[in-house]
């Protein structure tokens, strides 16, 4: 794999409703601090529904999900919903080994996401 | 089985070296006939290990040492298998400390032992002679032990 699939690329899309973040890459010990980054600067805007669109992510390990979590933890203060789309195989299959996948909710697309 | 049957790798405490280490492993494994879901449970549990040395026998900081060997198995029982043991020079804690956390949290942090635990065979910590860490892991090619089978309780 080239260097740059191993980076971390984040897109942001406002909507009236939601937020939408488009993630591609890994994300890991080296680049969760980076999606730490955007992630409290979107806290700080403070939408309704927060969309993560994980389809392009290849990879994913406890730093990245832990990193998911904390943006739970935040948006749950002020009551938004954090919905995570398009998971792979292997990044879904994370979140149920650490049995976190109970703790969102998880959708194939970004409109199922929308109106979940 | 084929390709080199040790597999040593020069690593420092640097999270940048990750992606890189990854590589490695996966080449190593595809090379020695793991199937893709086997060799992505050994790549993020070699991961969660080398990550867990970085931000805590070394906390965080960059250019330490660690001693990295995958070698296969080749055992009459339990059949063709790898074996990963990876040590440091950082601090020393009790063995029968380091375990998973309690999974119906929501909180981050804690999940890269439960995650090494749930992929692999075994895993066992060991105070390493002379000071830091060590864990050795193995993992088996027997059929029906993908992670996420298991994981979902299939058959």
């Amino acid at each position: 794999m080239s260097e740059e699939g191993h980076n971390l690329d984040v897109r942001a899309q406002r909507e009236s409703d939601a937020t939408i973040l488009y993630l591609s890459g890994e994300i890991d010990l080296r680049t969760s601090p980076q999606l730490r980054g955007t992630f409290l600067e979107l806290i700080d805007e403070k939408p309704n529904r927060i969309i993560l669109d994980l389809s392009g992510v290849s990879y994913v390990d406890s730093s990245g999900v832990g990193t998911i979590v904390e943006l739970k933890r935040r948006t749950m203060r002020y009551k938004s919903e954090v919905v995570l789309v398009g998971l792979q195989t292997r990044v879904r299959s994370l979140f149920e080994i650490t049995r976190l996948d109970k703790f969102f909710t998880i959708t194939n697309t970004i409109d199922e996401a929308r109106e979940a | 089985m084929s390709g080199r049957d040790v597999l040593n790798l020069n690593v420092t405490s640097d999270a940048a070296e990750l992606p890189n280490v990854r590589d490695e492993i996966r080449a190593w494994t595809r090379e020695h006939g793991w199937g893709d879901n086997q060799i992505a449970d050994i790549v993020l549990a070699i991961d969660e290990a080398l990550s867990n040395v970085i931000r805590h026998g070394y906390n965080g900081e960059a250019g330490h040492k660690i001693d990295f060997v995958a070698r296969a198995l080749h055992d009459p029982i339990e059949g063709e298998g790898i074996e990963v043991a990876i040590r440091d020079y950082g601090k020393q804690v009790p063995p029968d400390r380091i375990c998973g956390r309690d999974l119906n949290d929501l909180r981050p942090g804690g999940l890269g032992v439960h995650i090494i635990r749930s992929v692999m065979a075994s895993a066992k910590y060991s105070h390493a002679p002379g000071g830091g860490m060590q864990l050795v892991m193995r993992k088996y090619q027997q059929p029906n032990t993908d992670t996420y089978d298991r994981q979902i309780g299939k058959p």
